[in-house]
């Protein structure tokens, strides 16, 4: 029975995964799903109406639920629903989430406790927050020049901007239909009214031929009753785009709580654009697919089962519990792949394009590896090795997922697949290796120094292992920083401008490189190459995200803050796991234990010949 | 220590060299190796790798308040990082800079190849990445010494036949009278600020530095009682208010200066030069019109360029841009060159041993800018990340095969 045990816990997950796969049936009349599927253009790309919701939430509120006033929880194609054709109900809902005290008392509020606030609750201070936001932005600024970076501003005047960045995304949410339509068509300045919404509003709902040119309702509002744009003759509403038209009717059955007549709108607006823009749909129902399994989400739910699994394998069952472990590590890493290659063909880039996707990616390279390892090594640290640094950069993905859309727009020097493909996937081996031989060190030492489970075979793998992943990374890390030279060499003609980026790519060059050679030349040997790959994730950390906060504060709200002191606290863990390692051996309890029976084995052999 | 491996390799060092012919010789040899062994040790190797690690880990850290061009001046094109106390002309060094460690890791990688080298399957790997390395670094010496960057500026519908520095400041004094050509008389900023007296054969006056400023305000004088900067030209109107030298990122410095131009007959008066204001102004002298301007240090081509079109896209909604492109025609009368081609991002234009970049729009993308880059060891790179990733791959592929013959034996 027990050697069976691995496959029925796989089969176990897998169930579970398939039954994650099914997109759940709206718990309303309302058809939620149909409408969340929608495509719409924003930020510049194509993307499902609930790819909007959900981004916009965590960008909100940092989490993609939310519930109306009756405690319900809708989902966030439900909440956008609200925003777009309800903005009354939506503006009671939620959706603000403010933590800094310090805002909360400028504010001083009478606002309800907690830590999210509705739009209606904010509206009476909105003055107050656009004030505070125009002396913060002043206070970001460098009139002189004279050390005016971005910790000129407060913690405060930092929290202030989010919170009014939040506002405008809000609101330009809202103005993305036409809300208001008939009160704007009444008012004298009409025309710089509409003008202004159709530049305000955020996504666009009116599908063109090229994914480029579609427009908000109001942009097409605007081209309708430009004169000679229509037939007279005809009332406004029937010459407005059929998009316009589809999206109005779903307003009036959704407002007048008629769900079939809301249902038969969706219905119909969708077979018209199968019709018309069915090449535009295989990716956006795709993508509504990959937004309800959340492979991501999955995988860390998988990981720390793996991580359970391999550290109890070291206690009792080690065969069992170290096969379990692994072979969910092997289904864990197929979703891994699933969601990464989703990604890739969703975007038509390669894997790393952002911050976000290199921490995807550097958990998928590290699973990868640790895969090897574990299938050469049985001996459950390359599960547990995997499972810890795919639940950490999933983690540290989904934290960087709250800036925005995750699948955002290249800029113009950055529109290259090759180089992509290319310099960036090295560079982010060569992280990922750098860090694996980083994380198999620290169990090197932590098991060494504190338990007697470091046997010498143990041992001696982790050496060979960490050796094999300093080699490894020192290929990828130094042929990806070059690759990049010689991209800049392509893009800006110069093979290298000791950029912050790229010196941070070098330092991990530089210091793989010691590694290698101090242990060539014999200066380190099993302990002095742990505490120097120790060390090696220091330097890859700079590198992945120290070097992006030289200009902390100025261009980088959010995440980075926190990211800071996250960095700092990561490094000092790091010293200090390389002084534990710095112990003399003798205190090390695996080592200690062993010198003992080494000393009992050369006295039994001893004493014999004594009493003789 | 404990250290065999490390003294194993530096006995086979020292047997290394055959006998020689005379105990002379022999001793002179000797101590020749004694001298030169310590740079063929691995632990200097080690060394130079950490401190290029602490160094690129300062000059990183630097380019929060110094601009890219400094911080790679004061640390990595210099042989020693300097300190010098607040507000004091005296400095000492305190780090050794890019170029030192640079020099010293090359001598040391060739060092220790021409001592250790041993032409084996289990070493080949090594000995190309080496080789590579040496490769690179030569090119970086190279590139130091003789790449020069500039950039080219082009109206909407314009054309260009020149190229400017990024940092270099030059006085033009420039005779329009011949029909076919300009004649163009260059002094270099660092020859300004001597504030000395300068001849040219081309010109019939001296021209002499009264004064000098890296970086200056010109602005309107605000009272009339106040001195003239200058006796003659635009200056008499203005003031100068000089500026300290600034290295900060994304902040420029505006040169400016009075200078003093004489004849045999006697001075011709004082004009004010400056960057800020972007015109020359005439001198007239010996019945010709001289123009003369502060500007940045331009270079000619003997071609030109004509922007047809400058195209710059955003993404809809966003800020994000997609595309910039400069649809350019390209006229070189002496190759008979004319045609038309596009220069975009990651899509530079190489011709004639430079290449030009699409770099940036000014002015809401009335004007394009190239960047114009000379670098004749462009190559070295490309052909050192082959080896060396040729190199590496070997290597690391024979132990991996050695280490699975082991274990799955």
């Amino acid at each position: 029975m027990k050697r069976h045990v691995p496959w029925i816990l796989t089969a176990v997950f897998v169930v579970w995964l398939l039954s994650a796969l099914r997109i759940p049936a709206p718990k309303s009349a309302f058809n939620t799903n149909a409408f969340g599927k929608l495509p719409v253009l924003a930020n510049g790309r194509l993307k499902p109406l609930d790819t909007v919701a959900r981004t916009s939430l965590l960008m909100l509120r940092g989490k993609q639920s939310i519930s109306d006033a009756d405690d319900r929880a809708l989902t966030p194609s439900e909440w956008m629903m609200d925003v777009l054709m309800r903005p009354s109900a939506a503006d009671k809902l939620k959706v603000f989430v403010i933590t800094s005290p310090d805002v909360l008392d400028q504010l001083h509020a009478n606002l309800s406790q907690g830590k999210y606030y509705s739009f209606h609750e904010l509206q009476p201070y909105l003055n107050e927050i656009e004030r505070q936001s125009a002396l913060a932005e002043k206070a970001g600024e460098s009139p002189t020049g004279e050390k005016a970076s971005g910790s000129a501003q407060s913690l405060f005047q930092r929290e202030i901007l989010k919170l009014r960045d939040r506002i405008v995304l809000y609101n330009r949410l809202k103005s993305s239909w036409l809300t208001g339509v008939e009160e704007h068509l009444r008012s004298e300045d009409f025309g710089a009214r509409v003008e202004y919404l159709a530049r305000a509003a955020y996504v666009r709902i009116v599908p063109r031929a090229n994914d480029q040119d579609w427009q908000s309702a109001w942009q097409s509002l605007m081209e309708t009753m430009r004169v000679g744009g229509r037939d007279e003759s005809k009332p406004l509403s029937e010459s407005l785009d059929p998009a316009v038209r589809a999206y109005a009717t779903m307003a009036n059955a959704y407002n007048s709580k008629d769900a079939p007549a809301f249902n038969d709108a969706v219905a119909k607006y969708r077979t018209a654009l199968e019709t018309n823009f069915g090449k535009f749909l295989k990716k956006t129902d795709y993508e509504f697919r990959f937004n309800a399994f959340e492979p991501f989400y999955q995988c860390m739910i998988l990981y720390v089962c793996i991580f359970l699994l391999a550290l109890f394998s070291w206690l009792v069952w080690p065969d069992v519990l170290g096969r379990s472990a692994f072979w969910l590590l092997v289904l864990t890493f197929v979703v891994h792949t699933f969601g990464l290659i989703s990604r890739m063909w969703l975007q038509d880039r390669p894997p790393v394009t952002n911050l976000y996707s290199s921490a995807i990616f550097i958990g998928w390279a590290v699973c990868g590896l640790c895969i090897i390892l574990e299938r050469i090594f049985r001996n459950g640290i390359g599960s547990l090795t995997a499972a810890t640094s795919g639940f950490i950069t999933l983690l540290i993905a989904h934290h960087l997922s709250l800036e925005g859309d995750t699948m955002e727009m290249l800029r113009a020097v950055l529109d290259t697949n090759f180089w992509l493909a290319t310099h960036v996937v090295a560079v982010t081996l060569g992280y990922a290796a750098t860090f694996l031989a980083g994380l198999l060190a620290i169990i090197y030492i932590l098991r060494g120094v504190f338990t007697t489970s470091l046997d010498k075979p143990t041992a001696k793998s982790l050496n060979n292992m960490v050796y094999g992943i300093v080699c490894f990374a020192t290929l990828f890390s130094f042929v990806g920083t070059v690759l990049g030279g010689i991209w800049a060499d392509q893009s800006w003609g110069r093979f290298w401008g000791f950029d912050p980026k790229e010196n941070g790519a070098l330092l991990i060059v530089l210091w793989n490189a010691t590694i290698l050679h101090a242990r060539w030349g014999g200066f380190i040997r099993e302990r002095g190459l742990m505490n120097m790959a120790v060390f090696g994730n220091i330097v890859t950390a700079f590198s992945w995200f120290g070097v992006n906060m030289l200009g902390a504060g100025l261009h980088s709200y959010g995440f980075m803050d926190q990211a800071y002191l996250w960095l700092i606290g990561f490094d000092i863990s790091q010293i200090v796991l390389m002084i534990v390692g710095g112990i003399p051996l003798r205190h090390w309890r695996s080592f200690a234990k062993q010198a003992e029976t080494a000393a009992a084995v050369a006295d039994a052999a001893f004493r014999p010949a004594a009493v003789r | 220590m404990a250290n065999p491996s490390a003294t194993s390799v530096e006995r086979v060092i020292a047997e290394r060299p055959s006998a020689p012919k005379s105990a002379e010789v022999s001793a002179a040899l000797n101590t020749l190796i004694r001298i030169l062994k310590p740079l063929t040790s691995l632990r200097l190797t080690i060394a130079c790798l950490l401190l290029a690690m602490v160094l690129v880990f300062v000059g990183t850290l630097a380019q929060k308040d110094l601009d890219a061009f400094y911080a790679q001046k004061r640390y990595f094109n210099s042989w020693f990082v300097f300190w010098s106390p607040a507000g004091k002309d005296w400095r000492v060094p305190v780090f050794p800079g890019g170029f030192l460690l640079g020099t010293v890791l090359l001598v040391n990688l060739i060092a220790a190849h021409v001592w250790r080298f041993t032409l084996s399957a289990k070493k080949l790997g090594i000995v190309l990445a080496h080789i590579g390395l040496i490769l690179m670094l030569v090119g970086g010496l190279f590139t130091s010494l003789w790449s020069r960057d500039s950039r080219m500026v082009i109206p909407q519908g314009g054309t260009s036949n020149y190229a400017e520095s990024f940092k270099d400041t030059e006085l033009a004094v420039i005779d329009r009278s011949p029909a076919d050509h300009d004649e163009v008389v260059s002094i270099s900023a660092p020859m300004l600020a001597k504030e000395q007296t300068i001849q040219h054969p081309k010109l019939p006056f001296t021209i002499k530095t009264v004064q000098f400023f890296p970086n200056a305000d010109v602005n309107k004088r605000a009272e009339e009682s106040k001195p003239a900067a200058a006796t003659q030209g635009f200056g008499t109107r203005l003031a100068v208010t000089p500026q300290p030298e600034t290295t900060r990122p994304e902040q420029e410095n505006l040169a400016a200066a009075v200078v003093e131009l004489s004849a045999a007959s006697g001075p011709l008066g004082r004009w004010l030069v400056c960057e800020q204001i972007n015109r020359p102004q005439t001198v007239s002298f010996g019945g010709k019109n001289y123009d003369i301007q502060l500007r940045r240090t331009r270079y000619y081509k003997p071609y030109s360029i004509h922007l047809n079109k400058l195209t710059h896209e955003e993404y809809a909604g966003t800020n994000i841009p997609k595309n910039f492109a400069s649809d350019i025609r390209l006229v070189d009368p002496e190759r008979h060159e004319d045609r038309d081609t596009l220069i975009y991002m990651n899509h530079p234009l190489r011709y004639h041993g430079e290449t030009f970049y699409q770099f940036q729009t000014l002015q809401n993308d009335k004007f394009t800018v190239f960047e114009v880059v000379r670098n004749p060891s462009w190559m070295l790179p490309y052909l050192s990340c082959l080896i060396v990733a040729f190199g590496l791959i070997y290597q690391f592929g024979f132990h991996l095969t050695k280490f699975f013959e082991k274990r799955f034996a």
